[in-house]
Order: C-alpha cells, then structure tokens, then sequence
C-alpha cells in the first residue's frame, strides 16, 4: 500500500540524507560454503543504546541451499523523488537479495517485523535467464522506473555476455534485458550512475567460468579478466564509451560516483595489477565531451616470505593488497578502501578526487598479518576488510571478511573464519569501536559479505537534487 | 460558460498546477541542477504549454463532437470513459516514466503533454465542457457552430492552464527560492488516490448532469 507522506528515508539530496537519524539495525548477507546449511540474512543490532549492541539479533533462513548470497539492496530509495517519474510515497521495505551462485533472487520484507524478515518472493534462475538471458544476478539498485540488477553470466548455457536485468518495482517481476545496444560489453560486475545526467557505468569482473572455482592463474597472467570502464546513455540504453584502464589492471569492481548530482566523476577500485600485484582506485571523469580515467591512490604489494603464503600467490614472495571494496561517503569527502589481501582498510580524503590524500588506517586480518580486533587483542583473524559500507551521516563504517566463497579459499586456506568490525570516523579519527565485534560462531558458520543498514546507506541510494 | 463552471476550471487548474508530477518540480530539479532560477523560469512554460496540449485536446474534441452529436450522448460517452479511467488510475500502480533529466524544453513540453495525459487532466474537465453553456441552437448549424465550438474549446483551455500555470509557478518558485527540498518529505502528500477520486468524481457528475 503507497505511503500518504514521502517515506522517510528518501531525502531529495545528499546534503539532506546526512543529516538522517543513525541506523538501528544492519542487515548482512551471510552464506554456507559448504552449502549444506541454508544461506541467511543475519540482522545485527548496531545501535549503541541498546542491550544487545553489536550482536546478531536475527535471522531470515532461505529455503533453498548453495545460494551464495553476496551483494543485496533496497526495492527502494531516495532516486524515487526523481522529478521525471517520480513515485515518492512507495516504501523503502523490501530486499532483494540475489544468490550469486544459484541466480535465485529473493524479496524479503523488513516491514512487519525488522528482526525477523520473511520472504515474500522467490524469482527462480529460470526466470531470470528466460525474460532477460542472464545468470549470476550480482548487484542491485533502486532506479526511479525499476530495480537494476547486474548479472556476471548468459543463460541457457552461455558463459556469457554478463549485464543488467530489469525488475518491476512493485511487482518485483523480471521485465528483460536493460541493454539495447550493449556495444563491445562483455564482462560484467558493477553498475551505477549519474542519474541527473542520464549516464549509467559499469564495470568488470569476468564470466561464471572464470570465478565460480576460483581465481584462474593463467587467466590472470594472461590479463584476461576484465580491465575496463563501460559509459551508457541511460536514457537510451545505448553503450556510448569504453575506458580501458590497461590489461595490466586486472578486475575493476565496485564504482562509487559522486552522490552530489551536479558531479560526474566517480572512484572504481582495481584488484591487481599483474605487473608489480599493487592495487589501485581509478577516478573516471569528464574530458571535454567523452570519458576518461585516472589512477589517484596505488597501494603496493607488501614483500613477504614464501612459506607464509598460499599456493596461489607464494611464487611472488609478496603480498597483493587486492582491493575488493571501496565506498565513497554520502558527502563525497570520504573514501573508504579495503585491502583484503594485506588486511588494511584505508580512509582518504578525497575533497579533491583527483588528489586523495590518505587520512587513517586500520589494520585487521592479512593473510600474513592475521591482525587481531582490539576487543580481542589474543585472537589472530583470517579473512580481512572486505564489504565496507558507511552510514548515511558519515560516522560509522562497518566491514565484513569474507570475499566469495571460492576465492576465500584460496587466499586463506586454512579457513577465512567470519567477523564484522565497526569504526567510527570522525574529522580527526578512524578507529575501533571496541564494543562492536560480532565474530566465529556468533555467524553460525556463515561467512558475512555486504552489509545494508536500516533506512540506507553510503552505497544504496541516490539522488537527484543537489 | 457561467461563472460556476469558470469557477470549476480554474480550480481544477489550481488542481493541477498543485501536483508535483504534473511539472513544478520538474522545473525546480531543473533550477537547482544548474543553480538558475532562469531555468525554473524557463521550464514553466514549456510544462504549461504540454499540459495545454493534453487539455486542449480533449476540450476542443467534446466541443467539435457537442456540436454534430447529440450533448447527451458525448455526455454519457465521456463520464463512462471518464468513471473507467480513473478507476483504472486507482488500481494501477504503474509509474510513467519517458525522459530521464536532461532534456530540452521541447522534450519537456512532451513529458508534460504525455504526463497530463496519462493522468487524464483534460478528462477531468468533461463536466464542465458538457455541461457548460448552452447547447448550439437548433438552427444553428454547420461552421458557425464549429466555430463556436472551438473557440469554446480554447476558451475553456487558456483558462483551466493559467490557473494550474499560476499555481505550478507560485509553488516552483517558492520552493526553489524560499522553502527548500526538504519540504518535500513533509509536504508531497500521496496524490494519486485523491486524483483517482477526482476523475471519478468528474465521471459521476458528467453522467448524472446528462441526464
């Protein structure tokens, strides 16, 4: 039933959605490697008042196992006040929650009882593959005429092209493919956009055949995963431009423009590159009329011994940062990059997107490192800074350890374990919050990805005032 | 035309003009997007000019058609059309979508047109142009009634406009140099049940003046 009043959780523009209250609870994908217990939507008491702070207060089991639940978002949000076609009085309620693995996607409803969501809908893969030829549903994001989601394979036993199918709003059914003209588009990962200026961006990672067992090594030395930026007239569904960052650069992930809708430049990070295994954010901005791409923050490898590394990466002797996540700050003053390999989750100032400049660091996990949480200085943690999401007001960051299944074993062997750490950011400080460290069994075995927190967050929503 | 039903068409084009997703905040979006109150200015206009279109339309078909076929039968016709048509606004929970933001003023004046349509403005006016003044005269035939008809029917649209071209631009205006964005979370009320309840309403009223 529509709202009578704009949902609370919309905000016209970003300098309005910093003022929101802080979020009460945070939702988190968590999955079963083994697939032999059901996936879950752990939900997470993160207000600090309460009695039960940072602890998992409830669970929404999936019916179905092996989903691989990843990444997730709102049915809606605050791009519902676009002025074009705007539908302000829906609800910010639902999840839609892909199985990265099995290409389900689940509704579920946070509505009626926000401890304990129930599932409304279930789109089968076949659905998926039938109406918009895709797998591997990855992504998604609220639009003002429909739900975006990314998708990494082709169906009916295409490996690929990967790219974006289009979900009804209300309906949550799957209305088809959202490319008319998907131009030499291949690969496919992220998306998002400038919505005010009717420009979509995607990203790469690569096919289901290049991933699902793990990270290939020759395919990487051979700099075949994905290396490039996709720009799109949104409006008209047409590639318009491909940024290639460089085949050395291998696997462009998650894009994060700017929020303020006057802008059109945006971070995207890069795992590897197979030159030197440093990492690197890339700033995409305008160049007179097209497109172009700049490297701002490069993170070196971290020179380690042999026998302290997995298989995978021992011939190097060093240590990739392996940039996985990145996240950007509803003010665009922040942005938060997470080292996976080396364990470090880095805060810049990025005030001038092409001059960031580093303002704090953490350490936690590593996969030589095994930096423990300060609540429990005893325990060496697997896994690092992977999922990062910050709160709509800036304050608070939360980040998860695990990467994907498949690629979790390989850079952590010997288990990557399950934890979720908070910091709280100020002007003057990125640290700790020691309160805050749900971890082991608290997961029941699960391994957390991304989080989504009540009422939006950093990486959810977006706007079309300025 | 007397004045109840002149009184009727500028205050369903205050209506109008009062609906956020018939323009005004199109027009603002556009204002602060490039920090011009110009732009505001500007688009208001172009907003006007489509919803005219979708109105006009309507006004000048009931007049054409008032003025060959019996007014009874339009009259019923219309408020048919008119009852099923807001009905369907009320069960439909599809959201028009056609532009995205950056558009000229033409493409503008079309959203408009096609937004104004889609929610059945000029409809909303059947019970005013079916019931309003009096029917050509008997011997009053051919062009002259045509003529008549029409300038009814431009009549009747330059005036339900301006009202809804007032208000929309009062709102745009105020919003954009006084009250702000944030206004919107409290003040965009959920219009579109109201709206639905309006064309039906009309409907009614079309069909029970006929009779």
């Amino acid at each position: 039933m529509a709202l009578w009043k704009p949902d609370p959780t919309f905000y016209a523009s970003p300098r309005d959605a910093v003022s929101a209250p802080p979020e009460g609870l945070a939702y988190v994908a968590a999955f079963d490697r083994a697939a032999e217990k059901p996936d879950a939507i752990a939900v997470l008491d993160v207000d600090p008042g309460s009695a039960t702070y940072g602890d998992v207060v409830g669970w929404t089991d999936l019916p179905n196992l092996g989903d691989e639940l990843h990444h997730f978002g709102w049915n809606a949000c605050s791009s519902a006040l676009c002025p074009y076609a705007p539908h302000p009085h829906v609800e910010r309620r639902y999840l839609i929650v892909p199985g990265l693995r099995s290409s389900r996607i689940y509704v579920i409803d946070t509505k009626d009882d926000p401890t304990s969501p129930k599932i409304v809908k279930t789109l089968e893969p076949d659905e998926l593959a039938k109406r918009a030829g895709y797998s591997r549903p990855h992504t998604v994001h609220c639009g003002p005429e429909g739900l975006y989601v990314t998708a990494l394979g082709g169906a009916d036993g295409e490996d690929g092209p990967g790219g974006i199918a289009l979900l009804d709003h209300t309906s949550f059914e799957v209305l088809g493919r959202w490319e008319v003209d998907r131009g030499p588009q291949y690969f496919a990962y992220d998306a998002w956009w400038h919505i005010a200026h009717d420009v979509l961006v995607t990203s790469e990672w690569g096919t289901p055949s290049m991933i699902e067992d793990g990270v290939v090594g020759e395919l990487l030395l051979g700099r075949k995963y994905g290396h490039a930026l996709h720009f799109w007239d949104l409006r008209k569904r047409r590639h318009v431009q491909t940024v290639d960052l460089g085949d050395e650069h291998q696997m462009a992930l998650e894009l994060r423009p700017a929020h303020d809708p006057t802008k059109q430049y945006g971070f995207v990070g890069v795992v590897v590159s197979v030159e030197d295994l440093s990492a690197s954010v890339w700033l995409w901005h305008r160049d007179g009329d097209s497109w172009a791409a700049t490297k701002v923050i490069s993170i070196p490898a971290e020179p380690a011994a042999a026998d302290d590394l997995p298989p995978v990466i021992a011939p190097f002797g060093a240590v990739p940062p392996l940039v996985t996540d990145i996240d950007l700050s509803v003010d665009d003053q922040w942005l938060y990059v997470s080292c996976w390999g080396t364990g470090e989750l880095k805060r810049y100032d990025v005030s001038d997107p092409f001059h960031p400049v580093e303002a704090g660091s953490v350490r936690i996990g590593g996969i030589v490192d095994r930096t423990p949480h300060p609540a429990q200085p005893d325990l060496p943690l697997a896994g690092g800074p992977q999922m990062v999401e910050v709160s709509r007001d800036g304050k608070r960051v939360y980040v998860t350890n695990s990467l994907y299944g498949a690629w979790d074993d390989q850079f952590y062997p010997d288990g990557v374990g399950a934890w979720m750490a908070k910091l709280d950011s100020t002007a003057d400080g990125f640290t700790f919050d020691e309160r805050f460290f749900p971890h082991g069994d608290a997961f029941r075995g699960l391994r957390p990805h991304q989080t989504r927190l009540q009422g939006g967050d950093a990486s959810s929503d977006s706007y079309c005032y300025p | 035309m007397n004045d109840g039903s002149l009184a009727a068409l500028v205050a369903l084009g205050a209506f109008h003009g009062l609906n956020p997703a018939m323009g005004w905040l199109f027009a603002v979006a556009r204002g602060l997007q490039e920090r011009s109150r110009a732009l505001v200015l500007q688009s208001l206009p172009a907003i006007a000019a489509g919803h005219a279109a979708s109105v006009g339309a309507v006004a000048v078909l009931v007049a054409l058609t008032r003025s060959v076929v019996a007014t009874q039968a339009v009259a019923i016709g219309g408020g048919a059309l008119l009852v099923g048509f807001g009905l369907w606004r009320l069960l439909s929970q599809r959201h028009f979508r056609w532009v995205g933001m950056r558009i000229s003023l033409w493409q503008l004046a079309g959203w408009s047109f096609l937004m104004s349509s889609a929610h059945g403005a000029g409809l909303m006016l059947l019970p005013v142009l079916t019931s309003s003044g009096t029917a050509p005269a008997g011997h009053d035939h051919g062009l002259t009634a045509s003529g008549n008809a029409l300038s009814t029917g431009i009549f009747v649209t330059a005036v339900h406009t301006l009202a809804m071209f007032a208000v929309a631009g009062a709102i745009a205006v105020a919003v954009y140099e006084l009250v702000g964005l944030a206004v919107l979370r409290r003040a965009w009320f959920n219009l579109d049940r109201l709206w639905a309840a309006a064309l039906i309403t009309a409907g009614t009223l079309t069909l029970v003046l006929s009779f």
